[in-house]
């Protein structure tokens, strides 16, 4: 009988710093929400936090809620929660199994953090559409619920240059913002604050870019699987100055690994750019498969989604709304397209993969051409994967299985 | 429709070395067994059942008989498909896509595309001509355009699915289905046979559908092979697909069969190297 390889993922060791980060960043909001000490806002990942942060906020991400949901694999159970009261399974599968989850009063929070029954209730929400459309919907609902004032960043959609039209009118709606949220937090806006909240929002940005540079590196000392986990400290502690230390750690743990030569999986053959989303409850799964085929996929377009390197704190507001419309998921394809490029090149890839998420349209960037454009130029081969973020009831194991093999032989042949 | 052949007529009564492949697929299981020279000298094919194990073990023993030899003289074995790890004789697998690749480069080498239509899945590979893969696609989720479509719409019209493929032919007004799914298309049936329809027009239309979708999965070059148990046991659905993409398609000797010969070849190009 062919025997199924056994693999053992290996563990970074700073990945623990990071856990420990997020753990006291959970129970911050918490004790916050339990005591009115802190005002609590809401933002969506690439939302303008810095703002949030200087008038005082302890900033919660629903998505880092919604991602968890995914990979404790609740979500698929809470999904048709949502879809019941009217949030089609259609729609990204982040929206409804937060939503499914508020419907059923559970929360991962409670498994694993002791003492948290779940999300800490909001003050404000504060979304920005540079993502998608479904993040305003999905705070809509809670605002809603918890009757708490709603605002948002209207940004734009493919988006080919970023020019000054774009970042004046992204910057006026920020600054357009600040009163209500002065009345919400009961504070003035601090310019100086905001300068220094920027200031450690670029930090972060940059140490985390040296984090995912360091898989350019052969072998590289990290997997695309350690990023999905590791970027949590990027989401929701930018801006903070806690965030950076524990990258500080990381990076050096990187660094002697890339000095020993020491890959994140054994006997890296093939390198692999993953773009679109992880499916979440399949992280394990995944990775495991992956090294079991001598294959590590270390670099993504998702977990880059975190740098901002236009964040400059001598000119906040601009700076923040160029860095906030610059990201790729906001482009066109012709920059998406340079960008992979450039990646490609950078990370030496020998094959891409495209997770075309059923639910989230915004990070399937295979659906118009894009595999067939970029495999004609640049002749590395694509692969591309259905399946979703969330919902599990969309992925089927086998055929991503086949499909991955069957990739891997297929690079094997060629080399 | 060219066929691919093998030549079974001059080969020695008995193989002291052979090398076997075993396809467990979701539908039928199949067994290919080649001697050091590549042909082809036993196969089986059987439902898959429930008990992967046993069949796969039963297919093999039926290919061995035909092959006028004994297990001993295995000298490897490579499975593919979906019970791939169930599979006592193997000492590897292989994916399936890589699998039926190989088998159908054996019957035409050369650059090909290569449409296999199985019970509940389908591929399309490209290759060129030096038989190495420049792409592949599977279907998606869902059976449509799979055997598994056939068999729920026969189920729907209630006559045995081996009778599909005479029928069609017989066709004059085909009727086309408009769903992507099986079982809005069986709802769509339905409906037809309710107005009045003639079953020989809906059986071309539900063929129709299958090719659809087989050739929305991707672009073909310009030399197609058909393989895959639907091909085998509905050969109308290569004269459609030959009508459709205007071309005549390569089909070979066995078109069930290319994914476990593929693993006999990869057994012995194993053994070999
Ligand atoms: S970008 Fe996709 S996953 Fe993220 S919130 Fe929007 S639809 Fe959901």
């Amino acid at each position: 009988m062919p025997e199924e390889k056994k693999v053992q993922l290996k563990r970074l060791n700073s990945s623990k710093v990071l856990g420990k980060f997020m753990a006291e960043y959970y129970y911050e909001l918490d004790n916050a929400a339990k005591t009115g000490e802190k005002k609590i806002a809401w933002c969506t990942s690439v939302g303008p936090a810095e703002i949030l942060r200087a008038l005082g906020f302890l900033v919660y991400f629903p998505e880092t809620h919604s991602a968890m949901l995914g990979s404790s694999r609740m979500a698929t159970d809470l999904i048709p929660k949502a879809n019941a009261v009217g949030y089609s399974p259609d729609i990204c599968s982040y929206l409804t199994a937060d939503i499914g989850a508020y419907l059923a009063k559970v929360s991962p929070l409670a498994t694993i953090f002791k003492g948290i029954e779940g999300p800490p209730k909001p003050d404000v929400l504060v979304f920005n559409t540079n993502q998608c459309r479904d993040v305003q919907d999905w705070f809509n609902f809670y605002g809603e619920e918890y009757k708490v004032p709603v605002v948002g960043i209207h940004s734009y959609v493919g988006v080919q240059d970023v020019t000054e039209s774009h970042v004046a009118s992204i910057s006026k709606q920020m600054k357009a913002m600040i009163p209500l949220l002065e009345e919400v937090s009961g504070k003035k806006f601090d310019e100086d604050k905001f300068k220094e909240a920027v200031a450690l929002s670029r930090e972060c940005s940059d140490l985390w870019k040296d984090v995912l540079d360091s898989a350019s590196a052969k072998p590289s000392p990290l997997t695309f699987f350690d990023g999905t986990t590791l970027m949590g400290a990027a989401v929701v502690g930018r801006g903070t100055k806690k965030a950076n230390d524990a990258y500080r750690e990381l990076i050096a743990e990187l660094k002697d690994r890339i000095a020993n030569k020491e890959g994140a999986i054994e006997n890296e053959r093939f390198r692999i750019y993953w773009d679109g989303m992880p499916v979440w409850g399949r992280l394990s799964m995944h990775a495991k498969l992956f090294a079991g085929l001598d294959t590590n996929v270390l670099a993504s377009t998702y977990c880059n989604s975190w740098i901002f390197s236009a964040l400059d704190p001598d000119d906040p507001f601009d700076s923040m709304a160029r860095a906030y419309t610059e990201l790729f998921i906001v482009r066109a394809d012709d920059p998406k397209e340079k960008y992979i490029k450039d990646m490609l090149n950078f990370f030496k890839v020998d094959g891409i993969i495209y997770h075309d998420a059923k639910t989230c349209p915004n990070n399937s960037n295979c659906r118009y051409g894009m595999p067939q454009r970029l495999e004609k130029e640049t002749g590395i081969p694509s692969l591309t994967l259905n399946g979703d973020l969330n919902d599990l009831r969309l992925v089927s194991d086998e055929q991503m299985k086949t499909n991955v093999e069957a990739f891997i032989e297929q690079l094997e042949e060629r080399k | 429709m060219t066929m691919g052949k093998t030549d079974m007529s001059e080969r020695p009564r008995t193989e002291s070395s052979i090398f076997v492949g075993t396809d467990v697929g979701s539908s039928r299981t199949k067994v290919a067994v080649v001697n050091p020279d590549k042909e082809l000298i036993g196969y089986s094919i059987e439902k898959s059942g429930t008990d992967f194990t046993a069949t796969a073990d039963a297919c093999l023993a039926t290919a061995l008989r035909m092959a006028g030899t004994n297990q001993s003289n295995i000298k490897a074995a490579v499975s593919t498909g979906y019970g791939r790890n169930n599979v006592t004789c193997a000492d590897s697998t292989k994916t399936e896509i890589g699998c039926h690749a190989k088998g159908c480069f054996y019957y035409f080498p050369q650059a090909i595309t290569v449409i296999d239509i199985g019970g509940q899945d389908n591929k399309i590979i490209k290759l060129d001509d030096h038989g190495h893969r420049t792409g592949f696609k599977m279907n998606r989720k869902c059976a449509a355009g799979t055997g598994a479509f056939l068999e729920e719409m026969a189920l729907r019209l209630d006559i045995p699915i081996d009778d599909l493929n005479d029928l069609a032919p017989k066709s004059t007004e085909m009727v086309k289905l408009g769903s992507f799914c099986t079982v809005f298309s069986a709802t769509e049936v339905l409906e037809n046979i309710r107005n009045g329809k003639r079953v020989e027009d809906i059986v071309k239309g539900i063929y129709f559908s299958v090719v659809k979708r087989i050739m929305e999965m991707d672009s073909f070059t310009e030399v197609v092979v058909m393989t895959g148990g639907v091909t085998a046991n509905n050969p109308y659905i290569v004269t459609l697909t030959e009508e459709l993409i205007g071309r005549s398609i390569l089909v070979p000797e066995h078109p069930q069969l290319t994914g476990a010969l593929g693993a006999a070849l990869f057994a012995l190009e194993n053994n070999c190297s």
